[in-house]
């Protein structure tokens, strides 16, 4: 989501160092918190006729929030220069985004196609592109992979998973 | 001598023939679960709960804890024969565990980290027999004060005794608040943190977060390590197991230790990753021969193993007691308390007796099982882990998103079970642990309630935390969880000044 692009952010040469994504993640949770201190306040943090507001304890989880993640905040910037501590090689997290990528596409896909089309997809790519299998184990697995999740899903359990058009087309 | 009638009642609910039948697929399934990365004890479970809506509740956490009891075990498999830990908790067990099978005794090591696992465990439902009705009993006259400290000595036992950094297990523990309180406020009906988005009404679903965390979290994780499955064979026969059963009494010192690191850790929630680890240490240092540990000592591969199946086991007696979990896989499985319409706590022993002892029953029963089951599987599951990881990647991603979609049929569930991936990678590469974020997630609007029942009664005076003995000592015990590690950093910057 919009972590990647933080990730990948950043001038210095490989490794990535700890300390971009550290402060990247304690900014993150200063503004949830902030977000949480700011809606505590619009409930009411105070005591009403029937007791503590709807706000009274988030503001403190709020508070507590915004003061831990301040300090790692604070601590990775105070310790820049120093910290040389690796986040991860080069080509670590290249492998990472060749997972997190498709899986992304995976997901918005299943919004509009339902489940079973984008994951016979998904793991026909992987097999292909990443296993380097030949076209008959690949289609083989990619078919019987969502028809086992059908079976076992809607068939046995009555537990019904997203369909889109193509299944919708097929009579489901 | 009640306990023993009611154990015996529990038996004769566990041991129909459908129960056992979802004892044998409960285990099967969990052995499969902690054989492959990125499925685990915590998310399997969080996957599979949906199909389990349906079910009689006896039979549904039946088979449930028995996958967790599969996944304990299949830990063990992947560590030895390939080094590479299916599960947290059994990364100890690599230590000592693969050299063994380098050294061509993978045979002994299985069975001594089988039989380990089924001696910690055995142990712990022991304890719980015996000391969870009385706990329970305890438990009923606590009033929201009382809950309250409980719980608050849950979240402080975590910065206590926590390896990382203080500020960020508070962090980790107050998003996981945070995110409880999203939605409807419980007590007045009142909107927060919904931001006008309508997909937030209903807040956040822990068991979205644990698949996302520790599921989509893990592949991300296995994939930047690059994983190359290269393992050792095995096979177990009868004659070698025999043989390694005929050593294992001499090491009944590490037992006993391991079993009560791991009931200690399981009950506090220190859970069964951190109690392998301080056992392997404890075993290593009480050792006349420390430096044989790392490379094959049989007893490195004992007492990891022991403790945390001691740990996985009694992190069940707080949850069923208290309504408050040791791990997050007892905070899935009191998830699923909850969706079958029980109420966790001590009233459960009062008003489902057959539920509770039935479980109880089946935790010796399943054990039991599990056993048998791994003893005269291990070649299968190794076979899983020769395929690809090209192949095992794609179809568990397919599996968390279907785990994530059935549990409310939204496809919003499935964007944010990404979003807990992409964290639970970024928490786990920056060293936040995850165990506090759920367990914060699922108690949020407990202790929420608690705290502000207890507010009410003392119109808003904090005093009411130390008002009678057993409060204030709770309340004690947890203000002196939370300063122990300043109490420690603080002893160690003297000691460097001197």
């Amino acid at each position: 989501m919009k972590e990647p692009s933080k990730l990948q952010r950043g001038p210095e040469k490989p490794p990535l160092r700890e300390r971009g994504p550290e402060l990247a993640v304690s900014a993150l949770l200063m503004l949830i918190a902030a977000l949480v201190l700011k809606d505590s306040m619009r409930v009411g943090i105070d005591w009403a006729d029937d007791g503590p507001r709807a706000g009274y304890f988030p503001f403190y989880i709020g508070l507590l929030l915004l003061a831990s993640s301040a300090t790692v905040f604070l601590s990775t910037l105070l310790t820049w220069g120093k910290n040389h501590a690796e986040f991860a090689q080069r080509e670590q997290l290249a492998t990472v985004f060749a997972m997190l990528i498709p899986m992304t596409l995976y997901i918005v896909a299943m919004v509009w196609l339902g489940i079973y089309l984008p994951s016979m997809l998904l793991i026909g790519f992987f097999m292909r592109h990443h296993g380097k299998f030949s076209w008959l184990p690949t289609v083989g697995t990619s078919l019987a992979v969502p028809l086992a999740f059908f079976m076992v899903f809607e068939r046995w359990f009555l537990v019904p998973l997203p369909k889109g058009p193509i299944e919708n087309l097929l009579g489901f | 001598m009640e306990e023993i009638n009611n154990l015996m009642q529990g038996f004769s609910v566990a041991m129909t023939l459908p129960n056992l039948v979802y004892m044998l697929v409960g285990i099967t399934l969990g052995i499969l679960i902690g054989v492959l990365p990125g499925l685990g004890g915590a998310n399997g479970i969080a996957i599979l709960l949906p199909l389990t809506f349906t079910m009689n509740p006896t039979s549904a956490i039946i088979m449930l804890s028995c996958i967790y009891w599969g996944a304990l075990f299949g830990g063990a498999i992947t560590s030895i024969l390939f080094n590479i830990p299916g599960e947290p908790w059994s990364v100890a067990t690599t230590f000592d565990g693969y050299p063994m099978a380098q050294q061509g005794q993978a045979a002994q090591a299985l069975t001594a980290a089988f039989t380990s696992s089924f001696v910690g465990a055995l142990f712990a439902v022991v304890l719980i027999t015996f000391l969870a009705p009385v706990l329970a009993k305890f438990a009923l006259h606590f009033g929201p004060a009382e809950y309250f400290a409980v719980q608050l000595l849950t979240f402080c036992s975590f910065v206590g005794m926590s390896k990382e950094p203080v500020a960020k297990v508070i962090s980790s523990m107050m998003l996981g608040f945070a995110l409880a309180a999203v939605g409807m406020d419980t007590v007045t009906g009142q909107l927060r943190m919904t931001y006008g988005f309508p997909e937030l009404l209903k807040g956040f679903d822990f068991l979205i977060a644990v698949i996302g965390l520790f599921g989509i979290g893990e592949i991300l994780l296995t994939m930047e390590e690059g994983l190359a499955f290269k393992g050792k064979s095995a096979k177990l026969n009868m004659r070698v197991v025999l043989q390694t059963w005929k050593e294992l009494p001499r090491y009944w010192m590490t037992f006993l230790r391991s079993t009560a690191v791991g009931c200690w850790m399981g009950i506090t929630p220190g859970g069964a990753t951190p109690a392998s680890f301080m056992s392997y240490g404890i075993a290593r240092r009480m050792s006349k021969d420390p430096d044989s540990f790392g490379k094959g000592q049989i007893e490195g591969v004992l007492a990891p193993e022991t403790a945390a199946h001691a740990a996985g086991t009694s992190a069940l007696l707080p949850m069923l007691t208290l309504g408050i979990p040791g791990s997050p896989t007892a905070a899935v499985l009191l998830g699923g308390l909850m969706i079958w319409g029980l109420q966790p706590g001590p009233m459960l022993f009062v008003e489902h007796k057959d539920f509770v002892w039935g479980l109880i029953a089946s935790m010796y029963l399943g054990n039991l099982v599990g056993l048998v089951v791994v003893l005269t599987t291990v070649p299968i599951w190794a076979a899983f882990l020769r395929i690809p990881f090209s192949v095992i990647a794609p179809v568990i991603v397919v599996i968390c998103a279907v785990g994530a979609y059935t549990v409310h049929s939204s496809m919003f569930d499935v964007v944010m079970m990404l979003v807990f991936g992409v964290l639970g990678y970024l928490f786990k590469k920056l060293k936040y642990p995850m165990a506090p974020l759920v367990l914060a997630l699922v108690l949020g609007d407990m202790a929420e309630a608690s705290f502000r029942q207890s507010m009410l009664l003392s119109q808003g005076s904090m005093s009411i935390f130390w008002s009678n003995p057993l409060v204030g000592s709770i309340s004690g015990l947890a203000i002196l969880l939370l300063v122990w590690p300043l109490w420690s950093m603080a002893k160690d910057a003297l000691r460097a000044r001197k």
